[in-house]
């Protein structure tokens, strides 16, 4: 196995797993995640916050996800966190702030919790049993589906691809030049996705 | 039986292949040429990804121009660079992508995926990121993906090309082993041991068509 941009970004996503969480249906945790979304957008004490806490930890021990790869979801977040927490804590109190932020990270952590124990696979079937009605009028599940399934793909991809532009450009002493960066990196872009689109007609997509 | 009937090709105005008549009946054939040769187009057209202006291909009795679906679910492509060929974030989900669209029960799209990433050696990857495989892994995970959904024949251009001489010989090892029809595009003349027939595309046209060593000896004539 390669260690690359795509493991950089913590984009390993699926952790293979046997636990309750792995074993539940896509569509029953993404509704789970909404409605703890709902219960948690309701929060307005901070012991409150504190047993959604507890109970968000306890889930994630139930996951079987360790920690360090819950915490790499999570850490993006972090970085505007903090002055989150300050300007609730200047404008509205440390109370006030410490729920917004409470709220935010949770949600994050559960979120992260439903994608690390999805198959991406299990999450499009999902989504094509939602779409199904919309075929009716024209709209393609299946096309949807693979859009999105082609988006979680293409970041890794569209990452790698900068950095090998980036170190091009750095290797000509062009570093302080954008034209050197964006040029190669649209061209570069747009060939991988008409090669995309000729692997997907060979592939069948078309059919 | 790959059969194509006075094909030509031109992009715009450039014309890439000119007058092509040969029927394809050998388990293994070889394709090779000079970069810019037509020799890419030339099995573009084997599954219809690129329709030939003027002329015939058809495959298995099937034209390419008219029977796209039929011709492709017969003829499976592995392209140069296998990023481009890998849809699904994960190994053994990339795999069913094309089962699934076969319109397979679930049980035989997971039966089909664990049979050929085990006969692959993908097996311990099944749930690992495809985009963090090596090279050589990534063809082979491509070339996985395409004969699990049972092609008859397989067309392959420069599979090879972006490898190590390690990952060369284990997917090289992997097409010998395959009980299809393979065409095989390759600037690599020492994967050609073993074929049938190697045809020669020079300037858009069938320069040679013979065995390994003549067809390969007619190519370093041209080249000289």
């Amino acid at each position: 196995m390669n260690s690359s941009v795509g493991q950089s970004l913590g984009l390993g996503l699926y952790q293979p797993g046997g636990s309750f969480l792995h074993r539940a249906p896509a569509g029953a945790k993404l509704a789970g995640l909404a409605v703890a979304a709902v219960v948690m957008l309701r929060i307005s004490a901070v012991p409150a916050v504190g047993i959604a806490a507890a109970v968000t930890m306890v889930v994630t021990a139930a996951a079987g996800i360790p920690w360090r790869v819950v915490l790499r979801q999570v850490r993006p977040v972090l970085w505007f966190a903090g002055p989150l927490l300050a300007f609730q804590w200047v404008t509205a109190g440390w109370e006030r702030g410490t729920i917004v932020v409470g709220q935010l990270i949770l949600l994050v952590t559960l979120a992260a919790l439903v994608t690390l124990t999805t198959r991406v696979s299990a999450m499009l079937d999902s989504f094509e049993s939602v779409l199904r009605p919309f075929a009716r009028i024209g709209v393609s599940p299946t096309r949807v589906a693979l859009v999105l399934a082609l988006t979680v793909r293409c970041v890794p991809m569209v990452a790698q691809t900068y950095a090998e532009t980036r170190e091009a450009q750095r290797a000509r002493g062009l570093e302080r030049s954008p034209t050197a960066l964006v040029v190669p990196l649209v061209i570069r872009l747009l060939k991988k996705a008409d090669a995309v689109g000729e692997a997907l007609t060979a592939r069948g997509l078309d059919d | 039986m790959i059969r194509l009937r006075g094909v030509s090709h031109r992009y715009a105005t450039r014309d890439v292949l000119c007058g092509i008549d040969v029927d394809l009946t050998e388990r293994r054939v070889g394709v090779i040429g000079a970069n810019g040769s037509g020799k890419s187009t030339f099995a573009r057209l084997l599954n219809g990804l690129v329709i030939p202006s003027e002329g015939v291909v058809e495959v298995g009795g099937f034209n390419t121009r008219t029977d796209g679906r039929e011709v492709r679910r017969q003829v499976g492509f592995v392209f140069t660079d296998p990023d481009a060929q890998i849809v699904m974030p994960t190994v053994a989900e990339d795999v069913a992508f094309g089962l699934r669209r076969l319109g397979l029960s679930r049980v035989e799209v997971a039966r089909r995926v664990e049979d050929a990433l085990r006969r692959y050696g993908l097996a311990e990857y099944a749930d690992h990121p495809a985009h963090l495989l090596s090279g050589g892994e990534k063809q082979l995970l491509a070339i996985a993906g395409v004969l699990a959904t049972e092609p008859s024949i397989l067309v392959c251009d420069e599979p090879t090309t972006l490898l190590d001489l390690r990952n060369a010989a284990m997917v090289t090892g992997l097409l010998a082993e395959l009980p299809q029809q393979v065409v095989l595009v390759t600037h690599h003349l020492d994967l050609l041991a073993g074929f049938e027939r190697v045809l020669v595309i020079h300037e858009g046209r069938l320069a040679a068509d013979a065995d390994p060593a003549g067809a390969v000896a007619a190519y370093r004539k041209l080249l000289a």
